[in-house]
């Protein structure tokens, strides 16, 4: 725990403050960092899943979540907490990010938090061996490994600053403007800073001054610390007894601001909420005393500072504890940045061979590779190497639906097109466009009402009950002739392979239940091709351990109708072909199959 | 700042509001009112009826307390508890016809220190209330480091400061349960409380201790309230609140005021209105005129920098030569910027220097996190542009040090712009140390 940050670690950014992440990553890009210091934004308004940022020339995305539960669950070794919530929420958020747990630092950006309200998180957080930094406040560095949002400024200054790389002292301040202005002097007049800290500005902050240096006085990078405090509090008074009982023993040069403060009674408030002083102790001139005498380098005002840290690090180098530095090599950001106004995560053909989901065409495509069209669907539909159980359903699935014959409503289209001399595509698109709710949709409802009524554990007559209110018949039941004495070979076959091959099929099992009630009933409510198509889908996700979330969200953006869609193009090219060779005359219907019923429009 | 004084009669009105929650074995009448003068107080008795049927007490509630030992707590016409409706209207009148002397502190009864001295403008008034010495205690609460601290005395109606071996202090941390903050009050109540009164005293502290911290009191001070069976009688108040948990107070506060200290200068409307555009936008807007007159007037972004840069003037011109205090920070818009550097050259160039020296603008700050040097340096242009010619007329030498993103832009236009219009202006980036200007200005 004696470094606060490295260069592996990763933070939840609360609040999608693009221009602040972007500086991180920037950040990140600069100094070689292999992943983003940003592992996940938490947007509880937004509805993106995910948002661009630059990383150098090039674009990353990084992922959104509507909760601080959500990201950590994906992300559970980001262990810090930027919590950019307003000051009517950041507390909520902070509670919330405590109770999960997982985190080692919280950051709070807010000013103004009820004073009450922070008491109780600070102490929550020092009670769970959590560091908090703030509320009210910049943030955090640590200089060649992680940079808080805006700390530091641009990538300019924190370039001239030296602040991408690890230099040899401890910074503390309480203000963050002035942070960034120490970092500067810091640079200027010694190897700039191995750690620095902004407490913030609030009058009750989670970590003071005492925890950073104690935590900079174990870490070995840092060689001696460098103190900015404040009129007001007695906080300095803690590191004071610090150095007198021995555990703090690297050099310390402090300041603390505000001395203007004694000329004034009452009424000027100087500085932030914590800075007022209500005892003479507390006054910047008696602290600056008292640390000059328990031996800190205390400067003899603001302006002096920068020759008293030139002094100590002089001295520290002649002593040898501090060495030369070898400036590390940077990586540049051009100066030129487009974003990209199209998104590809499926395939790329950048390459020698375009690939698909990472695998080059050719190491799926030939027989040799072992590889079918299911593992191809599994490459570009999910982004996932499925198991030869689940490719082959695929597979099955696929040849179950590519053709039932000419008179579905589809087919037909397609031939009627056909007939009307158009070409291929445009007869199977016209077939295509029939599939939806009515044609072939039956597999998207049979899955999501079966799964509603399975996730709600409705019993089958409470599930019949729920459909009913919502006046739909239930899709994926119901046959034109097929029963459970006459039974569709298509679902036998499927059911056959889901109990061969499937871990387990609870849907399925829970629709079998529903079946026996509904074929009770009427003898043909029996569950059909679709429907068992839809539910096995659903469980052979589960089986592959998608989440109850993930799966709603493959029903409702379509993807069970896709199987339907890819299977049955094969068909309907089929019936487009078949009314090529057969050369057959435009297709007419006969009048005396249309009932003609047009009475005269009445004058409105 | 967060923790804010109100007024008696305010803390009064919310213990009043909240009253069955925090102390339902008790009963408080809340008879009191607040006036501004003697008419208003008379015409207020045709509602509060009790002003004209019992005996008053009338003093001062601005903030400021050793009432009694300034004289200006009204009780007796000729004898204690004899004051009637038209003694009370005609001594309000009196005393805030002039201005009074108050002093602050007291060596015994002789005062000791520099009076301040200001009109009176707010009285609270009371019906006096005859109790026993036996029936007064003492009661406040107030955050001490990270605990609350809960004080109890015996004792009421006494300087506290000089009897402090009479006050039982207990301490609570912020993590303690209900159930652990009412065994402590009760295993801590002052061992001089009247047998009889125990009990009552413990009820009352337990829901006088949770009523300042569930209504965000940052102290809360009731010297002496008066106890007599179940019948509460709170004779003094003193209050601050915490500002910070005002959004979600406003409820349980109600419309509250944040009066200026008796004594100090009363808002100038140019403070006010840099107030209310701070409350208003997400950056942070601050003025305090200290004064008006003298010479060198600070636009400083940043809390930090700004204390930084109030040092460096009082180290090295003195405090005689420094007008304001403040900061803008936080990002603000040009146009915020713009009206926070508008209020400020108006300000400065109201008059000259009186004795002839030319008056000294220092635009200062840190190297910005994240605030658009360029962005906020337009507002402070299009404010010179405004004020050039007054600016001439006075005598300003403008000193610039900023750092941050596009300051080289913002250093370029601030500079360009003021030799434009003919105003004296030096200009410095990060290289230059911050408050290096202070320095420069002051040798001149």
């Amino acid at each position: 725990m004696a470094q606060l940050f490295t260069k592996d670690t990763q933070a939840i950014f609360w609040n999608n403050n693009t221009s602040a992440i972007q500086r991180m990553l920037d950040y990140d890009f600069v100094i070689g960092r292999k992943t983003p210091s940003v592992a996940a934004i938490v947007a509880p308004t937004g509805d993106s899943k995910f948002q661009k940022f630059f990383w150098g020339g090039d674009e990353i995305m990084v992922p959104l979540f509507k909760n601080t539960a959500e990201a950590k669950k994906a992300f559970p070794n980001a262990d810090v907490l930027l919590n950019f919530a307003s000051f009517r929420t950041a507390y909520d958020v902070t509670m919330e990010a405590l109770n999960l747990g997982g985190f080692k630092t919280i950051m709070i950006t807010a000013e103004g938090i009820p004073e009450r309200l922070a008491r109780g998180m600070n102490a929550k957080a020092r009670n769970l061996g959590v560091t908090v930094i703030g509320p009210a406040t910049v943030g955090a560095i640590a200089p060649g490994a992680f940079k808080i949002a805006n700390i530091g400024g641009t990538i300019e200054n924190i370039i001239n600053s030296k602040l991408h790389r690890a230099g040899s002292c401890g910074l503390v301040t309480r203000s963050g403007g002035l942070f960034n202005e120490l970092s500067n002097i810091i640079a200027i007049n010694a190897d700039g800073i191995a750690e620095g800290v902004a407490i913030g500005g609030d009058r009750f902050v989670g970590s003071v001054f005492i925890d950073n240096l104690l935590r900079m006085q174990d870490n070995p990078e840092v060689k001696y610390m460098l103190l900015l405090g404040e009129v007001g509090g007695t906080e300095e008074y803690k590191v004071i007894d610090a150095i007198k009982e021995g555990k703090i023993t690297k050099p310390i040069i402090a300041w603390c601001i505000g001395t203007i403060a004694k000329h004034y009674s009452s009424g000027v408030q100087f500085g932030h909420a914590g800075a007022s002083a209500n005892a003479e102790r507390e006054t910047a001139d008696a602290k600056n005393k008292a640390m000059s005498d328990a031996g800190i380098y205390v400067p003899s005002s603001f302006n002096d500072l920068p020759n008293k840290i030139a002094e100590v690090y002089g001295k520290l180098k002649a002593e040898g504890v501090i060495t030369e530095i070898t400036e590390p090599a940077i990586n540049a950001i051009p100066s030129v940045r487009k974003s990209k106004n199209f998104i590809c995560t499926i395939s790329d053909d950048r390459g020698d061979e375009a690939t698909y989901a990472g695998f080059p065409i050719s190491s799926v495509a030939t027989p040799d590779t072992g590889k079918g069209i299911g593992d191809v669907i599994s490459l570009l539909w999910f982004k996932k190497q499925y198991p030869k159980w689940a490719t082959q359903f695929i597979e099955t699935v696929i040849k179950t639906v590519a053709d039932h014959g000419p008179a579905v409503s589809g087919a037909h289209n397609a031939k009627v097109t056909a007939r009307a001399g158009k070409s291929v595509v445009e007869s199977l698109v016209t077939g295509l466009l029939t599939i939806g709710p009515r044609f072939g949709g039956a597999i998207d409802g049979a899955a999501e009402h079966f799964k509603y009524a399975h996730d709600n554990n409705l019993s089958p007559a409470e599930f019949l009950n729920h459909m009913k209110k919502l006046g739909i018949p239930i899709p994926g039941i119901g046959h034109r002739i097929k029963s459970l004495r006459n039974p569709d070979l298509r679902v036998v076959g499927l059911k056959k392979y889901a109990a061969e091959h499937f871990p387990s099929t609870p849907l399925l099992d829970y629709a079998l239940t529903v079946e026996q009630l509904t074929t009770s009933k009427k003898d043909n409510l029996i569950l059909n091709v679709d429907g068992t198509i839809g539910i096995l889908m659903v469980d052979m996700w589960r089986a592959l351990g998608y989440s109850e979330e993930e799966i709603n969200e493959f029903i409702s953006s379509g993807t069970l109708n896709a199987f339907f869609i890819a299977g049955r193009t094969i068909g309907f090219i089929g019936h487009v072909l078949d009314e090529k060779r057969l050369a057959m005359p435009m297709y007419r219907h006969p009048m005396d199959d249309i009932l003609y019923q047009v009475d005269m429009a009445e004058e409105i | 700042m967060a923790q804010k004084a109100i007024r008696e009669y305010d803390a009064k009105t919310i213990l009043a509001k909240h009253w069955d929650k925090y102390f339902p074995d008790f009963t408080y009448a809340y008879e009191t009112i607040m006036v501004q003068n003697g008419a208003e107080l008379k015409s207020a008795a045709a509602e509060k009826t009790w002003l004209a049927n019992k005996p008053l007490v009338a003093k001062p509630d601005m903030l400021f307390g050793k009432r009694g030992k300034n004289g200006l707590v009204l009780f007796k016409d000729n004898k204690p508890g004899d004051v009637s409706l038209d003694k009370a209207a005609s001594w309000i009148d009196e005393k805030s016809s002039t201005k009074q002397n108050v002093y602050f502190s007291f060596d015994g009864d002789t005062p000791t220190g520099e009076p301040k001295t200001d009109y009176l403008t707010h009285f609270i008034v009371e019906p006096f209330t005859p109790h026993e010495q036996a029936e007064e205690y003492y009661i406040s609460a107030t955050c001490v480091g990270d605990d609350d601290v809960l004080y109890m005395s015996a004792e009421g109606g006494m300087e506290v400061e000089e009897n402090w071996d009479k006050v039982t202090e207990v301490t609570f941390a912020i993590t303690e349960t209900e159930e652990e903050i009412e065994a402590k009050i009760r295993a801590n109540i002052p061992k001089d409380v009247a047998e009889k009164d125990k009990e009552g005293f413990a009820k009352f502290a337990i829901g006088f201790f949770k009523a300042y911290r569930e209504l965000n009191f940052a102290y809360l001070e009731i010297n002496p309230f008066v106890m007599q069976g179940n019948k509460i009688e709170l004779l003094d108040m003193v209050a601050k609140l915490d500002d910070t948990a005002g959004f979600m107070m406003t409820e349980q506060w109600g419309d509250i005021e944040y009066p200026t200290s008796f004594g100090m200068e009363e808002k100038s409307p140019e403070v006010m209105a840099i107030e209310e555009a701070d409350s208003k936008s997400g950056a942070s807007l601050k003025l305090t005129v200290l004064k008006p007159d003298a010479r060198i007037w600070t636009m400083v972004a940043g809390g930090g920098a700004s204390v930084v840069y109030a040092d460096t003037i009082a180290d090295l011109a003195g405090i005689e030569d420094l007008a304001n205090y403040g900061e803008y920070s936080g990002g603000p818009t040009t146009g915020e910027t713009q009206f926070y550097a508008e209020t400020l050259l108006d300000l400065m160039t109201r008059s000259k220097d009186p004795k002839g020296r030319e008056k000294v603008l220092i635009i200062g700050g840190a190297i910005a996190n994240f605030t658009d040097v360029a962005k906020t340096f337009t507002g402070i242009i299009l404010a010179f542009e405004k004020y050039a010619e007054k600016m001439k007329d006075v005598g300003v030498k403008i000193y610039v040090r900023r750092g941050g993103p596009n300051y080289e832009k913002g250093l370029k236009d601030i500079k360009e712009a003021a030799d434009r219009l003919g105003l004296w202006i030096d200009v410095y980036g990060p290289e230059t140390h911050v408050t290096d200007i202070v320095r420069m200005a002051v040798e001149g």
